[in-house]
């Protein structure tokens, strides 16, 4: 029984050998280029019920590709194997409300910011946050670090002996275990629509993610009793913008995308997509 | 997004209705359990025959596969097929010169991850059912000069598969259930579909309730399959119990 | 290979393992109770209870577990009578939901183990038995239970590594048990394979010892089945 138990894991030893090896890297003349998103992330995008990936990003990407000559191909990725799928080469681009952070300038590239999007919270519309200080205004963390940390602790006070929900591996859950972790409990979800689902239930008191999903959520008939609350927090462990996140090897890709992006910003197109999705405008100023 | 549908017309085949999706999930469930348990059938079919083969190599690489993936959480073997089957396709194509990506479709990441599941059970209800099979008739076989591929085909394969039915039957049910955990690999089977309906329309117990449902739907319907096909291949067998 | 990292991602992993462990044993107990409690029925010769017995096994056999642990977590919360009922306190908890789940669903599974292990018993001892003069419930305690229970023990221990094995579907219900562990490393870190590698050597050793328990145990309480010695 011993050396049936030593050989199993032997040979499970051996299969893990092979796996271990060296990443890839491409490069290609780019004519096709897969993206990837999640598809449950409204407005940057969702699916709608035919199975067809819809929302602000989508719409901008077929702008942008058509700028760049490129012919663009969408496909669907869950949000933790993001990062993972495009080192692969799963795909070549990932668009999914990924905010610029250090962090991750580590491990990918991107392109210059296609929008600006601070951090929100949602919560019943009788939440402390309501009432907690810079409640509806938008905190800077960077250019304004001592408004930002009197911002944070004001969160911290609403949110003492609470359950804070946020999304795995995003800068909100950074943002939550950096700052949250001794006030309040935090959940952390696999998609958002879980995490929200659990708020509207009760089980969390408060979902962080960004403006434009929360407004969206608190929009939908079913969310009558939550809303948009507290401050909202851009820079600082909320990254600065939110970019396309490209393999560091493909600069030439970043490239085109970043030249195609400049000439959307000039002309309008990503003011009027903003609008059209977010309801507000979320071009970065340069 | 328009008013809020009706419970029943969220299911629909309407304008906003998931009811297509569903079903095509459903579908996908079936396809996929379907090419897990086949691959399933070669991998168990391999490990019984290298168990039974009396090498004492053989039967020690047949023996460690089993132990190991009855031993290791299902949810655990498909990630890991995941996420391993992509990068061991691409570096294998690297070596061989190609460039850039080799996609494993979640589709076949799945159905590989059932089977490989499937088979260490599978082995077993092959290695049982050979035992089975009457010492005299293969020394009969032998003895009229048939040769070994002949009485694979004629002999020893049809008869294990006899005694097999009952327990792959078992088996197809399972595959049937472990296919919903090839939803986190993002495969529009039918768990997938339901995960995805609940959470963009907000409505987790009519969507799991209705997913759950089909996946009894399902079952049912395929042990009946299973069912009569024991019946009729079992006809005239003279057994313990009936 | 960082041996460092492969160390402390150990540690963080055996770190998770007793909340793997606490959900598996309170479900198992809870199934075994369930279980119990619909096997009874099933045997009982009342019509009504059989089906119901029936239409329980059949529901959470014939059903996948991710479904049933999203229905009891999700599905429950969202509707408004279920939040308003002395369940809610209960059932707000993911542990809570999670041990519900796993536990109803093992039930329907050991109801057809101890089903089996019940029809096992030899008819002419129950005969013999009732000869003697013993009343139903000592009948049950000296003859029904030892037989039963030698019969059950294999596809108990099965099912017992099942368990363990379901445990790992929680990380999907926000519960940092091993597998949840072992993924957050992963997207944290970005390292691929060790984390999943070494969660799953753990998960391995646990339902070695399992499945070595019981073994011993089979052994034990069926000398009379081994091998005389000499």
């Amino acid at each position: 029984m011993a050396s049936k138990f030593v050989k199993a894991l032997g040979l499970g030893a051996a299969l893990c050998a092979g796996l271990l090896l060296a990443p890839a890297s491409f490069a290609k003349d780019w004519k096709t280029v897969v993206i990837g998103m999640e598809g449950a992330y409204e407005p940057w995008n969702l699916t709608d019920s035919s199975g067809k990936i819809v929302g602000f990003e989508p719409d901008l990407v077929m702008d942008l590709c058509k700028r760049a000559g490129l012919e663009c191909k969408i496909i669907a990725q869950d949000w933790d194997g993001m990062i993972p799928g495009l080192k692969a080469g799963k795909f070549d681009v990932i668009m999914d409300g990924m905010a610029i952070t250090d962090e991750r300038k580590k491990e990918i590239d991107f392109s210059k910011p296609y929008a600006v999007s601070p951090g929100a919270f949602l919560a019943p519309k009788d939440s402390p946050l309501t009432k907690a200080r810079d409640a509806g205004k938008l905190v800077d963390l960077d250019k304004d670090p001592k408004g930002g940390d009197a911002a944070i602790k004001g969160v911290q006070a609403a949110l003492k002996g609470k359950t804070l929900g946020v999304q795995v591996s995003t800068t909100h859950a950074n943002f939550a275990s950096q700052y949250m972790k001794d006030a309040a409990s935090v959940k952390e979800y696999k998609t958002a629509d879980d995490r929200d689902l659990d708020l509207k239930s009760g089980r969390i008191d408060a979902s962080l993610d960004d403006y434009p999903v929360m407004v969206a959520t608190a929009s939908k008939p079913d969310a009558s009793e939550l809303a948009v609350v507290g401050p909202r927090f851009i820079g600082g462990a909320f990254g600065a913008g939110t970019g396309m996140g490209i393999r560091k090897s493909d600069a030439d890709l970043t490239a085109k995308f970043d030249k195609a992006l400049a000439e959307a910003i000039a002309d309008g197109t990503v003011k009027k997509l903003s609008e059209k999705w977010f309801k507000v405008d979320m071009t970065p100023q340069s | 997004m328009g008013e809020r549908l009706g419970n029943l017309a969220i299911f629909g085949f309407g304008e906003g209705g998931w009811g297509l999706a569903l079903l095509e999930g459903a579908a996908m469930t079936v396809l996929v359990s379907a090419v897990g348990l086949i691959v399933g059938g070669i991998i168990g079919g391999l490990v019984a025959w290298s168990r039974l083969s009396g090498h004492r190599l053989a039967g020690a690489v047949g023996r460690s596969y089993a132990a190991l993936f009855r031993g290791l959480p299902e949810l655990l073997i498909v990630y890991f097929v995941y996420f391993g089957t992509s990068t061991l396709l691409t570096d294998i194509a690297r070596l061989l010169g190609h460039e850039g990506f080799v996609g494993v479709p979640s589709f076949a990441a799945g159905a590989l991850a059932v089977g490989v599941i499937s088979g260490a059970y599978q082995a077993e209800v092959y290695r049982a059912s050979y035992l089975a099979v009457s010492r005299g008739e293969l020394e009969a076989a032998v003895s009229v000069g048939m040769h070994r591929w002949l009485m694979f085909r004629r002999i020893i394969f049809p008869q294990v598969m006899r005694f097999a039915l009952p327990g792959l039957g078992n088996l197809w049910q399972v595959a049937l259930k472990d296919s919903s955990l090839i939803s986190v690999t993002g495969l529009a089977e039918l768990m997938r579909v339901s995960q995805v309906g609940a959470g963009s329309t907000h409505r987790p117990f009519a969507f799991y309730l209705g997913g759950a449902a089909l996946y009894l739907a399902m079952t049912l319907v395929t042990t009946r399959v299973f069912d009569v096909a024991e019946a009729r291949a079992t006809r005239g067998m003279r057994r313990a119990a009936g | 290979m960082d041996l460092d990292f492969a160390w402390r991602t150990f540690i963080r992993l055996i770190e998770a393992l007793p909340l793997t462990l606490s959900i598996w044993l309170l479900s198992v107990v809870l199934g075994g109770l369930v279980g119990a409690g619909v096997t009874w029925m099933r045997v009982s010769g009342v019509k009504p209870l059989e089906w119901i017995a029936r239409g329980y096994v059949l529901i959470f056999r014939g059903t996948p577990l991710l479904i049933q642990l999203f229905i009891v977590y999700y599905g429950l919360a969202s509707l408004p009578v279920v939040r308003a009922s002395i369940f809610w306190p209960f059932l707000r908890e993911s542990f809570n939901c999670a041990v519900l789940s796993l536990g109803l669903c093992t039930a329907a599974y050991q109801a057809e183990i101890f089903r089996g292990a019940l029809l096992a018993v030899p008819a002419r001892e129950v005969e013999a038995a009732r000869a003697c003069g013993m009343s139903g419930l000592l009948m049950f305690r000296r003859i029904i239970f030892p037989i039963a229970m030698r019969h059950a023990l294999p596809p108990y221990s099965t099912e017992l590594i099942s368990m363990v094995k379901a445990t790992a579907l929680v990380s999907l219900i926000t519960l940092w048990d091993v597998m949840s562990v072992a993924m957050k490393i992963r997207n944290d870190t970005l390292v691929t394979y060790l984390p999943l590698i070494i969660a799953g050597a753990i998960y391995f050793v646990v339902n070695y010892i399992i499945g070595a328990a019981f073994l011993a145990i089979e052994r034990h309480v069926t000398p009379h089945l081994r091998a005389r010695p000499g």
